[in-house]
């Protein structure tokens, strides 16, 4: 049908024209689809966009907010990676933070809503409803302070006191060796959020004709039926899984502060988010506060871009 | 409309017995993990002082009572900006936002998702890459960006970012792929409606879990938000912030903490159980190609 309205509407064909006079001619017929975009993408751009361009320009500069910016180049760069030794720390804390509650997330929320799955539908809601609770509800994750509290009164400490396994409480969330495994721990819990609910929808539209299928074909049991069926199926909700869970696993700065305060005894637990938070949001070193946020900004799409990669290589 | 398949035996042919009892095993031990943090929230709401700072502790509540409530009431109405500011506050900023945000999302959704003209592909995969960085990036330098647009320290400074998220934008876009088909709105248009009327008026209508999902997302969100650093004056702040700040306020606000972590809870909470049938349809829908 579209070929003939087309062609009507259209006095002179594709081939008259240039490749620009086309486009020019494409775009004046538009003209409404460009007006219902633009409000939403001069917000997006100005606040999303933007903020990008500017950190990569303002890194190179020494921008203080107050007075006029002068180029440095890449002293900023240098001092960073050279002489901030707290950075470096940070560096390695992400990593470490990352890499275990990204994948970590990623495959809690995968299995935990494959096992959901074979659940009667009511329980399924309901249990559902239980895994998801925690990532919605604001910082409920501070009753996490009260369960590790440093004192008697403090649920896990005062068990073990109780139970005579403890003589003197441990100072969970002020001791760098407890800190990381539980603020990785609480992340966790905190963490099956979007990624969750998006593999929650993708077991649920796997197409059941595939299964009895499949095991005409010899599909023995549920591993085989989730690794040669259901995973290749759902694919594009695992790589959309995958983007958010990483995403997350970088934005988990406001959990690790409401747990063991800012700064964390020793920067056991300093993150780039939490130096960034410092150079820009206390100190406003704008420059090198940019020059922080550029790398983190490639840390994330790096990552992203390493898993998609590995995320191809599922079922296969 | 994408309808959701219920299945209705977990009973399959390939299930083994032993696989059942392990799946079990693992979902109750999690689930217990999940759980019990958020009840052990809510019971030391009720408890009275002394269970609170009993010991040994106890899991459980003996005598509940209302009374860390009461404190934290009591509180609020100590407070040097009457708290009904801060109510106003979350509640004006959390509507117009996720209002904004529905409709700037869905308007551009449908372009993309329903139009055709140069760009559009380019257009969309911004937002795809945008997805990958957290907001944790821009936030220091949009400080800059408001400040030139006198936007800092008012209540704009939230809601106008609000309006137009790269999630918004996505979800509603995935969604009007699939269950929106292109021939109604073919005739739509034959017969003569303007493109924004389609929109509005038959689209809009369709993809009603999607903006029931952007509604909860963004809500949550903007319901959660606490201190923010384009922010200072006490009467804009949120009421997140403001019970916070209550709280913080020594050792002996343990219960009325709890009881304020309680009622901030709540809400997005009631909120999913009635959307949630929704929120998975449109997820569903969510997915992204290689």
């Amino acid at each position: 049908m579209s070929q003939k309205t087309e062609t009507a509407n259209r006095p002179v064909s594709r081939k008259d024209m240039t490749k620009w006079q086309w486009t020019l001619k494409e775009m004046k017929n538009n003209k409404a689809g460009y007006f219902m975009l633009a409000p939403f993408y001069i917000i997006f751009f100005v606040f999303t966009i933007l903020p990008v361009i500017l950190s990569i320009f303002f890194s190179i500069t020494d921008f203080n907010m107050l007075e006029t910016p002068n180029i440095v180049w890449f002293d900023n760069y240098i001092r960073l990676f050279l002489d901030d030794d707290i950075f470096m720390l940070a560096i390695k804390n992400t990593l470490v933070f990352a890499t275990i509650t990204g994948p970590g997330s990623y495959l809690l929320s995968l299995i935990m809503a494959w096992f959901i799955n074979e659940l009667p539908p009511k329980i399924r809601a309901l249990m559902t409803l239980i895994f998801y609770a925690p990532s919605i509800s604001g910082n409920v994750y501070l009753v996490w302070t009260y369960i590790f509290s440093a004192d008697a009164h403090g649920f896990i400490n005062g068990t073990l006191m109780d139970l005579g396994l403890l003589t003197t409480p441990i100072a969970f969330l002020k001791d760098p060796d407890y800190i990381m495994p539980i603020v990785i721990i609480v992340a966790l819990w905190t963490s099956l959020g979007t990624s969750f609910l998006t593999f929650i929808a993708g077991f649920q539209v796997v197409d059941r004709s595939l299964y009895e299928a499949a095991a005409v074909d010899g599909v023995k049991n549920r591993w085989q039926e989730l690794w040669y069926i259901t995973l290749p199926y759902m694919r594009p909700q695992m790589l959309f899984g995958a983007v958010m869970a990483i995403t997350q696993s970088f934005g988990f700065g406001a959990v690790i502060t409401g747990l063991v305060g800012y700064p964390s005894p020793d920067y056991c637990a300093h993150t780039i988010m939490h130096h960034l938070d410092d150079y820009g949001g206390s100190r406003f070193e704008m420059g090198y506060a940019s020059t922080i946020a550029v790398v983190l900004f490639f840390m994330m799409i790096g990552s992203n871009m390493l898993v998609r990669k590995i995320l191809g290589k599922v079922g296969k | 409309m994408a309808k959701l398949r219920i299945r209705k035996s977990n009973h399959a042919m390939n299930r083994s017995l032993g696989g059942d009892i392990g799946i079990n095993a693992v979902l109750l031990i999690m689930g217990a993990f999940m759980f019990l943090p958020m009840l052990y929230t809510i019971l030391q709401s009720l408890k009275p002082l002394d269970e609170l700072w009993m010991y040994p502790p106890r899991f459980f509540v003996r005598n509940p009572t209302l009374g860390n409530f009461k404190t934290l009431f009591n509180l609020m109405s100590t407070s040097w900006v009457p708290f009904s500011r801060y109510i106003f506050n979350t509640a004006f900023v959390s509507v117009l936002g996720t209002f904004g945000n529905v409709m700037l999302s869905s308007m551009a959704a449908y372009s993309i998702a329903k139009m055709k003209f140069p760009g559009k592909n380019f257009l969309f995969q911004v937002v795809v890459y945008s997805l990958m960085f957290h907001s944790t990036v821009t936030a220091i330098t949009n400080f800059y960006t408001m400040s030139m647009l006198r936007l800092v320290d008012t209540y704009w400074a939230r809601i106008i970012p609000a309006c137009a998220t790269s999630m918004g934008l996505y979800l509603m876009k995935q969604f009007m792929d699939t269950s929106v088909p292109t021939t109604v709105l073919e005739s739509a248009r034959l017969d003569g409606a303007s493109e924004i009327r389609v929109f509005w008026q038959i689209a809009m209508p369709m993809v009603k879990p999607a903006w029931l999902t952007l509604i909860v997302f963004c809500f949550k969100d903007l319901w959660n938000a606490g201190s923010s650093i384009y922010i200072y004056s006490e009467q804009f702040k949120s009421f997140n912030y403001a019970i916070q700040q209550i709280v913080t306020g020594g050792i002996s606000r343990q219960g009325a903490g709890a009881a304020s972590t309680v009622i901030m809870m709540m809400v997005p909470i009631l909120v999913f159980v009635f959307t949630q049938s929704n929120i998975i349809e449109t997820m569903s829908t969510s997915g992204m190609k290689d």
